[in-house]
């Protein structure tokens, strides 16, 4: 890395500098030097007054609208009722007020910036003016000067001689962040279980989420796809949604027939199986069902999942099948849970196994 | 002469009386004649950078507005505003008041709107500035430690943007929440732990809205607004750099003065924007939460899309398949966690490829004049090649919408995201590589043999020939500026006394980059002195 490594003949020459350094005029040694800064050349406005007037009432007439524009923003904020909708073509049917103070507000300030810019092209001297650059790096003076300040500032310190204040400063500078870190603790409770475990138990009804009635086998036809939740469940709970994240349930009823999964069928009731709706990929709720093949579709990345065959993945980015809940019926003929889910249900995590 | 020097004060105007005032206290003379007729040089792709400037800065602007009125709570509430068709219904307090603003308050969408545009055009403007900046090499010392700054920014704009569009808790940015949790969880050993961490729990929990809030309001915005200075404060002292030209040098800069020219350009360039964006957010709604419904962890809507600067990351995590290894009772999530850690990598080769550059040429002098793209063809191959890849993933994490808008199946479009990832960057570095050697040929013929002119001429044989014009002085320096790097030689490995010497690996790698990059495929040699006089000096230009 360090600059020996480069020979100076493999970088290249500053543009047409002649070796000493000189800066190369055009000619026949240089054809392609630089020619210099041309000439100024003129605008219109700076050689035809009418038009340089034209320019600075153009400017001012700009300056004008954005006044008006104001003031139009103003009396729409005042007159126009805020629910107040209107057909504009070819937007359709839009807020009126948000339409109005949009495009009073947008032209106020377009008309300065446009006045600003015409203004500064047009009137305001274009001659182009140079400027030297000076290296960013310090010359080898300011450097040594730096240097031995630097030694001198190190030595009246005494650091590097008492070791023992040296190293007990770094310890304590070392260890105090660690309060901080501490404190971060309650920012949220261990994982312990608690991916492992959802509302379901055995003998917990499947209440349909639409209705909010227990499900009976007769509900769930061939074909349908329904959305269930644990019973004592309900909307406002304040755990509602936390809950529902792992324990929302999409019901199918499939010809026992079909069924190509044995411990699928087992875990069945007369062919209607009941599968975790949240996604095994990054935990999206799957919400589309094809009924001729059984198949689930998560509209957030794809995965695709055979509901007729142990839910496994036949395409997308999902990396295991779907979890099942074990389901039967309860004496008063009611679908019921036998059990909660045997896997974690949702997005895999490390400590699944 | 006190009384004397009293009289001057007197007389002066006011405002040199505040100036004099000021000075006294701040020296803000000694500021001023440094810096109130610099010199800024024109070129429209200058003005990415300040497109991004001003958009950020609207951002602030409209954000201190929204928060006035803004609830970060996720209490359920029921819902009870003017907007008839969620009369009654159960959402957080963020979701209602995201409502409020839209509808109850004057003027309060539009700002929403504005806040929202301004996001979407800040985060695009950082791409294309940084591109600008990239293929025109203007991250050369001793710019990269303003490239990394820059690069912060747009990373740190991503994530800002991503919890600032979370925060109305509605139907769609609550899923954009849930893909971020889930992919947390994927991440080794750690993952769960973060995931309760963050959202205080199990997702989606009570907590999120509120601590997203503070991260999107204060933290993230405050980081960035140190950086911005930062990087203000560098380009001015490093000064601007300019394109080669008639009078412009690596040793100078050739512009208009802040004061007046550039200040009213510039400080006009922020109203035009600002006006812009006001007139988009009239006409072009934004993010319509009230049409997705408030957020359900058991319900989705199709479709779902993040903001366009997360959707490459969207695109990794759709198109990588769903590999897990399950061993000693733990699960190793590749499937999410490979997309994760490749999110990282893909935007910190960028980061690098300044220093990995600087390396390769072994250069160690300032570089103010900017290359042509063309002249560059290694790195403009890369670049290409970098958002070929990038581009893709963006297609990838759209691919249902492709799907359907195109009437293509879902599983081909996956699967050409699959293969495009890997095959469409060598196919646009090769590409890329050919385009820019043709150009510097084109050029090199150009100052050689002139332009064409169009001119058809008929010779006293019958034979017909176009005339070509030669190039004026200006263009013929334009096109012979750039500089040409030789590729750095190993050297013999053995010495003069026959004893071999070892070549470090680092060493040998940097030698066949060198090659890669000027070698003989790499570039085409500029037109000598002695090729022009030749061709001039002898019949003529033809």
């Amino acid at each position: 890395m360090s600059s020996q490594e480069t020979p100076e003949e493999n970088l290249p020459d500053e543009q047409a500098a002649d070796k000493n350094g000189e800066v190369a005029v055009p000619g026949e040694k240089h054809p392609f030097a630089d020619p210099g800064l041309p000439p100024h050349e003129h605008r219109i406005q700076d050689i035809d007054e009418r038009a340089a007037k034209r320019s600075e009432r153009t400017v001012a007439l700009l300056f004008t609208v954005s006044m008006l524009s104001t003031i139009g923003f103003i009396a729409a904020f005042v007159a126009i009722p805020v629910d107040k909708s209107v057909y504009i073509w070819p937007l359709g049917h839009i807020s009126a007020l948000n339409f109005a103070l949009g495009m009073t507000l947008g032209s106020a300030l377009f008309c300065i910036g446009a006045g600003a810019v015409h203004w500064a092209r047009t009137l305001m001297s274009d001659v182009e003016l140079a400027d030297e650059r000076h290296a960013i790096e310090a010359t080898p003076e300011v450097k040594a000067k730096v240097m031995e300040d630097f030694r001198q500032g190190a030595k009246d310190s005494d650091l590097g001689r008492r070791k023992l204040i040296r190293n007990t400063m770094f310890g304590a500078l070392a260890l105090f962040p660690l309060s901080g870190v501490v404190l971060l603790r309650d920012l949220g409770p261990l994982p312990e279980d608690k991916l492992r475990h959802t509302l379901w138990r055995k003998g917990r009804q499947l209440v349909n989420m639409n209705t909010n009635e227990p499900l009976r086998p007769s509900d769930v036809a061939v074909g349908s796809l329904t959305f269930a939740k644990p019973e004592g469940l309900e909307e406002d709970d304040h755990e509602f949604q936390t809950e529902i994240a792992k324990a929302a349930l999409m019901i199918v009823r499939i010809q026992p027939d079909d069924i190509k999964d044995k411990r699928e069928l087992e875990w069945s009731h007369e062919g209607i199986v009941a599968y975790s709706k949240i996604c095994t990929h990054v935990g999206c709720p799957i919400s589309l069902y094809e009924q001729q093949t059984h198949h689930v579709l998560c509209p957030c990345h794809q995965s695709t999942f055979d509901l007729s065959d142990g839910a496994r993945v036949i395409f997308g980015p999902a990396g295991h099948a779907l979890p099942q809940l074990r389901i039967g019926v309860n004496d008063e003929g009611y679908l019921e849970a036998l059990s909660d889910f045997e896997e974690p249900v949702g997005p895999s995590f490390w400590e699944r196994g | 002469m006190s009384t004397a020097h009293d009289d001057d004060r007197r007389k002066a105007p006011a405002g040199e009386r505040v100036a004099d005032w000021a000075d006294g206290r701040l020296g803000i003379y000694g500021l001023a004649k440094a810096n109130m007729r610099k010199i800024f040089p024109d070129h429209w792709s200058f003005m990415l950078g300040e497109i991004c400037l001003y958009s950020f800065i609207i951002i602030i602007l409209t954000g201190v507005y929204l928060t006035l009125f803004f609830h970060p709570s996720m209490n359920e509430i029921h819902y009870h505003g003017s907007y008839v068709p969620m009369q009654g219904q159960l959402m957080s307090e963020a979701y209602a008041s995201t409502l409020d603003i839209s509808f109850d308050v004057r003027g309060g969408l539009l700002i929403r709107q504005i806040h929202h545009w301004a996001a979407i055009i800040f985060l695009a403007g950082m791409f294309v500035h940084m591109m600008r900046v990239f293929f025109t090499g203007a991250f050369r010392k001793p710019r990269e430690i303003n490239w990394l700054f820059g690069f912060l920014l747009f990373v740190l704009g991503m994530f800002t943007g991503f919890t600032g569009y979370s925060l109305p808790d509605d139907l769609l940015s609550g899923t954009g929440v849930r893909f971020t949790q889930g992919a947390i969880l994927a991440t080794p050993i750690v993952g769960t732990y973060i995931s309760m961490f963050l959202f205080g729990g199990e997702f989606p929990g009570g907590d999120f809205v509120a601590r997203f809030y503070s991260i999107h309001i204060l933290l993230l915005p405050g980081i960035m607004l140190g950086l911005v200075v930062g990087h203000l404060i560098l380009v001015f002292y490093h000064k601007h750099t300019q394109f080669a030209g008639a009078g412009r040098s690596n040793k100078n800069v050739v512009g208009m003065p802040l004061l007046p020219v550039y200040m009213a350009k510039a400080g006009g360039f922020f109203f035009l924007v600002f006006g812009f964006i006001a007139a988009l957010s009239a006409v072009a709604t934004i993010n319509p939460i009230w049409v997705l419904g408030p957020y359900r962890s058991d319900q989705v809507s199709t479709g779902a899309q993040p903001d366009w600067y997360m959707g490459f990351a969207e695109g990794l995590i759709r198109a990588m398949p769903g590999w897990e290894i399950n061993f000693a009772g733990h699960t190793l999530v590749l499937g999410v966690f490979i997309p994760l850690v490749l999110f990282g990598l893909f935007l910190g080769a960028i980061a690098l490829y300044p220093f990995i550059e600087s390396w390769v040429t072994g250069d160690k002098r300032e570089h103010h004049i900017l290359d042509r793209p063309r002249n560059a063809p290694t790195r403009t191959g890369f670049g290409v090649a970098w958002i070929t890849a990038y581009m893709i993933m963006l297609i990838g994490g759209g691919n249902d919408i492709v799907a359907t808008h195109f009437h293509l199946s879902i599983n081909a479009v996956t699967w050409f995201v699959r293969i495009g990832f890997f095959v469409g960057p060598v196919i646009a570095f090769i590409v890329t590589k050919r385009i820019c050697l043709g150009l510097q040929r084109r050029d090199k013929d150009k100052v050689l043999h002139g332009r064409e002119s169009g001119i058809i001429k008929r010779l006293p044989h019958g034979e017909f020939i176009e005339v070509h014009e030669p190039l004026s002085q200006e263009q013929m320096h334009v096109l012979t500026a750039h500089e040409q790097y030789e590729p750095a030689e190993i050297g013999p490995t053995v010495d003069e006394n026959g004893v071999e010497r070892k070549v470090k690996a680092p060493q040998k790698l940097r030698s066949k980059l060198s090659k890669a990059y000027y070698g003989e495929d790499s570039q085409i040699p500029k037109p000598t002195a002695e090729e022009y006089r030749e061709i001039t000096s002898g019949h003529g230009h033809h």
